[in-house]
This record gives C-alpha cells, structure tokens and sequence, in this order.
C-alpha cells in the first residue's frame, strides 16, 4: 500500500497579489480584489484562468467560490473549501485543503486565497456592538473582553511569566518585520522604519505585553496561490514549491469555553507541529526560513517554541534582531515584513514570500533556502502550518 | 441608566445574554452565589456551560454550588478601548480564576481595586457579585478581589 501523504505530490505553481492598501484606503470592492488576486497567480503559473476548478479559502472569506467561479467564466468548478475558524489560523490549511483536493483528483487546479476589505466591511480590532452578548461572549464582553487581542493576552502572560520570557523577545520580532518592510516595495510600512525607542515609546494596548507595535495592522488587499500537481508544476514557467507538510487542527479541547482549555498557555500547535514534521519528515533546524504569522507577537513566540524552533528557555537569548533578519539571521523571520509591516493578509502574504524565498526572487533574499516553513495564526483554533520546499528537498 | 459607584466597569458595556444552558448560573449570581455545572454521571465540574459532559458524554448535567474563592491563574490590563463605553476610562485588569475548590475549572472577570495595581499569578481571591438591577433584564456579575 502506498504512503498516505501529501508530501511532494503538489505545488504551488503561481502566486499573486494586489496593491496593499491601509486599512479602508482600498479603492476597490473586497470581490475585485480577490479577482485581481486569482488573475495574478493564474498569470504568474501561465495558467489559463478558466482552468481553475476550485477555490479553498478561511476565515469566512466573504468571497465565494461560486461567484469567483461564475465572474471568471470558469468552465467546471470541481472543489469549493471553507476552512473552520477565524483570522489567519487556517492560512497553511487552505493551501492544504487546496493541495489535497488536486492530489485526491476531485480537481486539477485550485486557488487558495484571501481577500478583505475592512473599509467596505467591519474591522476586526473592535468588538461587536450589540446590546446582549451570547454564547462565551456573555462570560466575556460584560467584563471588558472582547478584541483578538484580549482574547489572547492572556496566554501570553502566563507563558511569558511562568518561562521569564522578557518583552524584549517579543520587540525583536516586531523590529524584525519592520526591519524587513523597509526593502520590501509591497510594504505597507515601507518607508516608516521601528527602532528600540519608538517600540519602547509606543502607546500601551494590553500590559503586560502588548505594546502598539507588537500588535498587526489592519489591511485591505487579496492573495492567492496557485496549487497544481506536482507533474504538471515542472513544465510551468517558475521552479516549483513543493508542499513537504501540511497541518491543521488544535491539541485536546483546544476550544474550551470561556477560557478552559487544559493547556492554556499555548498558541495551539503541540499536537499540530508534531503531525506537520511526520508528513514533512524534516525537523526544526531543517528550516531556512521561517514565516510566523503575527496577530501578536507572543503568539509568534508561542508558535515557534511549539515547533521546536527554540525552547523557552533559550527565548530570550535566542529572539534577538541579529538572529532573525534575512542576511545575518540563523533563523531569518518574517522576511517581508509580515503582518506586522508587509500587509495583514492574513497570512496569504506569507505563502507568496516563502515561495518567493524558494524560487529565489525575493526582495530579502535569504542565500540560498531549500525548505520554508508558514505557521499559521496562533492561539486561534483551528490552527495550521504549512512546509514548503524546493527539488532537491524530495 | 446611571452609573453605579460600585460597578467596575462604566455603563453601556454588553449584558450578558441569559441562555437556558447557563440560567442556573445566572439565577445564582443574583442570589450571591455560584452554581456552575456538575455533570450527575462522573460527578465532575465543568465550566463554560455545555450540552454534554465532555469526560464521560452524560447529558445529565447538574448545577453545584461552589466556594467563591479562586487564585489567579493569568491577568491582563487593556488600556485600548475596545467598546465606546470604555472610551476615557482608562486601563482596567481583567483575570483568569481557577477554581481549586470546582476540578479547576476557570472563570473570567475584572480584579477589583486599583486598576494600576501590581498583578500576581496565583494569588488568592474571591468573588464578588455585582448586581446590575437597572438592566431589563437584571443581571449580577461576578467580579474578584484580592484577599488579605
Ligand atoms: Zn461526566
């Protein structure tokens, strides 16, 4: 019997993106910037775009498959995903979701994407308005709880306090993202550089460790991947991705209500890393360069202790700048500029530059990557990460 | 609707909706006591309010009165106003209460007192319940303070 697998059976032949934009600043509908999107990363794997037959998506996409479908003159849709949960924690899942419709053959072709446009619809950084709150809300809002943020906090108070994680950890990864943004065009928060004192300056969000610039931005944009058969991936114009592992889901009651998970203090992955190195069969140090979603940046700390990527005890010599950027990093992180400073795509972004890093035409060119890693956004549930890599990794 | 001296938190903020599952709780914190769900097949506690018992999938879910008394298990202070009924009003410190005296279940609400004062985790509290009779309908939270 064959291995039961997704590793190296796909690739992501294409990506694509819009214009960035700050948040409401979006000229153009959320739909047409999915649009956009798609037609990019058909463009990019010279892929005539009515060959799509499928569309995988999270976070409540607002942009359906069927519309996409039908506005894009697709000739069959053969796969629409929706993967469970909120923010970016299903980003890698998506492109799973994508990759393992195409290996399965219930379709050739899908695009993973996502796509938001937060001035013709809510923001996310405020709660909800209404008068009763139901659900876990009413054991929350009453009390002042209510942002992602908030949500959130609290694990990493108690982490950081149990471990004597110190926020300058968490600082270097906020000044690495913005370090990178700085020569990345794309960049939001290009041309508007961090350093230690503006970060220390910065206004309070949430004490004990959540200062403003530990936090994302809210953006307005789409991106989107391209996932086509490993075979087919050769004969395309760009080297291909290959997808070595993919993850999703959150270790045992994960999604306690209000607050009761066992393992509270954790971004979710310990169940989720452990799947994602079997299917990959690769481990941490395997790594060449790591993309880390940043709702917050404890949640980035959480994550990459959670894959093994540093212990906790070694947190806070390891988080430093040096060890992080693109050119001097063991670790280079977030190298265009993630959430924090890219754009908050919800971490679609950080697929588009893993492969980048891969195909070796990014704007922070790590020397050389053969193997990629995307986490996707912690502390949510479910959560999902994501290996990529070049050939020579299979 | 005028501002009670005694809350922690300004008017205006979301009541809580009062859903079937979780009505014994609410009825409790308007008597000044805390009831939470104690399933009748394995006898253990569990909190938020479900449909099952999550250890041994009995639907034969009791309510139990339990000690109000908990220690801190994580806190944060927001500063960032997050509902128009925060704006102006500066930092306030929400907790995280683990039960010892319920299977340690938890429990979220606001630390009462300073809002700047320092936060330890583990550090023993008890509840507080603060009535909100001007709501229709009325409601009662429970809030924590420090003890000793
Ligand atoms: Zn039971």
């Amino acid at each position: 019997m064959s291995e039961r697998t997704l590793r190296g059976k796909v690739a992501i032949a294409g990506i694509g993106e819009t214009t960035y934009y700050k948040h409401g600043k979006s000229p153009d509908a959320e739909f047409k910037l999915a649009l956009q999107a798609v037609l990019a990363a058909c463009r990019d794997a010279g892929i005539d775009p009515r060959e799509v037959d499928g569309f995988a998506s999270y976070g409540n996409d607002r942009s359906d498959a069927p519309r996409l479908a039908a506005a894009l003159g697709i000739r069959e849709l053969r796969f629409s995903n929706m993967h469970w949960g909120g923010g970016g924690g299903g980003v890698a899942a998506a492109v799973a979701n994508a990759g393992a419709a195409v290996h399965s053959s219930m379709a050739n072709c899908v695009i993973a994407f996502r796509s938001l446009a937060q001035g013709q619809f809510a923001r996310y950084g405020r709660g909800a308005q209404q008068a009763a709150a139901a659900g876990d809300d009413a054991f929350l809002a009453p009390y002042g709880l209510m942002s992602p943020a908030q949500r959130f906090a609290m694990k990493i108070t108690r982490f950081m306090t149990e471990h004597g994680i110190r926020h300058e950890a968490l600082r270097a990864i906020a000044l690495t993202s913005y370090h990178h943004a700085q020569t990345n065009p794309r960049a939001v928060m290009n041309g508007r550089p961090l350093d230690v004192e503006k970060y220390e300056a910065s206004r309070w969000i949430i004490e004990p460790f959540h200062r403003l610039f530990d936090c994302c931005m809210e953006n307005d944009g789409a991106g989107a991947v391209l996932v086509v058969p490993a075979e087919r991936a050769k004969d395309l114009p760009h080297k291909p991705t290959y997808l070595l592992g993919a993850a999703q889901g959150g270790h045992h009651r994960s999604a306690a209500p209000v607050h009761n998970a066992p393992d509270y203090a954790s971004a979710h992955f310990p169940t989720v890393a452990r799947n994602l190195w079997a299917m990959s069969k690769l481990g941490p140090k395997d790594v060449d360069v790591l993309q880390a979603y940043e709702n917050f940046t404890g949640g980035v700390l959480l994550g990459m202790v959670e894959h093994g990527m540093v212990s906790a005890e070694e947190a806070n010599d390891f988080l430093v700048p040096e060890n992080l950027r693109f050119d001097t990093g063991k670790l280079p992180l977030n190298t265009s500029g993630g959430n924090l400073a890219e754009c908050y795509m919800h971490g679609l972004e950080m697929v588009n530059e893993a492969v980048r890093q891969l195909r070796g035409d990014a704007c922070n060119q790590v020397k050389d990557p053969q193997v990629a890693m995307v986490i996707g956004g912690p502390m949510v549930t479910p959560v999902s990460s994501l290996i990529l890599g070049t050939e020579a990794t299979l | 609707m005028s501002a009670n001296i005694s809350h922690v938190l300004p008017p205006g903020l979301p009541a809580p909706a009062q859903e079937p599952v979780a009505l014994p709780y609410w009825e409790g914190t308007r008597a000044g006591r805390l009831v939470i769900q104690k399933c009748r097949g394995c006898g253990k506690h569990q909190w938020g309010p479900e449909w099952v018992c999550h250890r041994c999938h009995s639907f034969d879910l009791g309510w139990a009165e339990v000690a109000p008394r908990g220690r801190i298990y994580s806190w944060q202070r927001p500063h960032h106003p997050v509902h128009p009924a925060l704006n102006g009003h500066g930092p306030y410190i929400i907790v995280l209460v683990e039960l010892p005296g319920a299977d340690n279940v938890r429990m979220v609400g606001n630390l009462i007192g300073d809002p700047l004062q320092e936060v330890r985790i583990g550090a023993e509290v008890e509840a507080v319940f603060e009535p909100h009779d001007e709501a229709t309908p009325p409601y009662t939270l429970v809030q924590w303070r420090v003890v000793g």
